[in-house]
């Protein structure tokens, strides 16, 4: 069993008219939602949309063309923005040279110094987590052999090594097998209970049922 | 371990393992060096004289291999995502990059380098002296080629594009690093003001390299 998560802080993103425009073309605009503790908000949409974008500008990887973005911890001041957040992209950070095990020591290390007030996730925690994940048995191969399927779990196993409040995950199913969704869904039930937040961008069903649904057309 | 810390280890145990790179720049400082007793002539007095600037031009030369891959693959494996989502500043990524670059491809070429001065017919205290301005100076090299990696890493073949921008920036070192060498070894030239200078590079360019190399990552990004 992972080392169960304390309860997180109340903690609430608020977006207000946000747009976004790439390349001279405009995304999105005036997407404006507000997600609290225990709160699962799904994005959906037609590819090309913006929901990888809206993902991204909320983990501090873009910049908003427009609005305002607040990731606040309640009763605290507006906390800085990208050290609250788990980001699941396309891309997993995996070095391929490098094992699974030396990679998630890696990145819990890197997530850990930001909120120190969290153990150091240790060698038993990284097997544990790998196991949970059905990738023990995986932990010294080196990730280059590692299938899609097998790098999405690789990629779960990393954000639930450093507890963070706010999970941002672009399409987590994919190239999941249903045993692989089985857990995510655990996973996110997991981090809701503890108060966390997750914004989920996907055109499948998510494992656990969203409590919020923001669907994004594409502009005219 | 701090967060530079992890970075710099990361970095070398990348160089070093396969398909890092480490080792070709050091085959290929080897075979320049190598080459120029052939196309000189065995002038023994000729090499002990360029002796110091081939080994330095070839350090330079040498340090510029792997740079392409440092930021690039960060950026191409989602590395870069995770780390700015971590929210820890990008300038620490690039110093803990350049120095463990520094360690896994740097340090090799400066042990290597009075063993290969033997075969330039350098004195002793020429040997001593090239190894020092090499140590002084080969990091601030590395420092101006993480600039240079940084603002390629968008690119699809960087390399050729960090040669012509980085080299333009290292000649002061090179000039003040064989200026140095020199005075060591022939007696009214002058050895400490140089080697200071080049000193004052490298520490220049650890501060400075980094803050340009994360603003440079930043755009690299969009």
């Amino acid at each position: 069993m992972v080392k169960q998560l304390d309860n997180f802080p109340p903690f609430r993103v608020q977006a207000e008219a946000l747009g976004c425009v790439r390349g001279g073309r405009e995304i999105f605009r005036d997407v404006s939602f507000s997600v609290g503790p225990g709160q699962l908000l799904a994005i959906t949409g037609p590819n090309g949309a913006g929901k990888s974008s809206l993902l991204r500008i909320l983990a501090g990887l873009l910049e908003a063309s427009a609005g305002r973005l607040a990731q606040t911890f309640d009763g605290a001041a507006e906390a800085e923005a990208p050290s609250a957040v788990h980001y699941l992209g396309h891309l997993d950070g995996f070095k391929s040279a490098m094992s699974l095990r030396e990679n998630l020591a890696f990145w819990s290390r890197i997530y850990r110094q930001s909120d120190d007030h969290h153990a150091v996730a240790d060698a038993t925690d990284i097997e544990e987590a790998a196991a949970r994940l059905g990738l023990a048995h995986a932990l010294d191969l080196p990730v280059s052999v590692f299938s899609a399927g097998q790098r999405r779990r690789a990629g779960l196993a990393r954000i639930t090594l450093s507890p963070r409040p706010l999970w941002l995950l672009d399409e987590p199913t994919s190239a999941l097998d249903k045993q692989g969704e089985a857990v995510l869904g655990t996973l996110m039930g997991e981090h809701l209970g503890a108060g966390g937040v997750i914004v989920a961008a996907t055109h499948l069903d998510l494992p656990a049922g969203p409590d919020l649904t923001l669907d994004m057309a594409v502009p005219q | 371990m701090s967060l530079l810390g992890q970075i710099i280890a990361q970095t070398v145990m990348l160089g070093l393992r396969a398909g890092g790179g480490a080792l070709v720049g050091l085959v290929f400082f080897l075979a320049v060096v190598a080459v120029v007793p052939f196309g000189v002539g065995p002038d023994l007095n000729l090499l002990a004289r360029i002796g110091p600037a081939i080994l330095w031009i070839g350090v330079l030369l040498a340090s510029l291999l792997g740079l392409e891959r440092l930021f690039a693959a960060d950026r191409e494996d989602g590395s870069l995502d995770l780390y700015i989502a971590s929210g820890e500043p990008l300038v620490l990524l690039v110093l803990g990059r350049g120095i463990g670059h520094w360690i896994a491809t740097g340090l090799p070429i400066v042990i290597a380098a009075p063993i290969l001065g033997l075969m330039l017919n350098l004195s002793p205290i020429a040997l001593v002296a090239v190894t020092a301005t090499l140590l002084a100076g080969s990091p601030a090299l590395t420092f101006i080629g993480t600039v240079g990696a940084a603002l390629t890493a968008g690119l699809p073949r960087g390399g050729m594009l960090i040669a012509v921008l980085v080299l333009p920036l290292s000649v002061p070192i090179l000039i003040f690093g064989v200026m140095a060498t020199n005075g060591a070894v022939y007696d009214p030239e002058p050895f400490t003001a140089p080697f200071l200078i080049v000193c004052a590079f490298t520490l220049a360019s650890a501060v400075l390299a980094p803050l340009a190399g994360a603003l440079a990552l930043k755009v690299a990004l969009e």
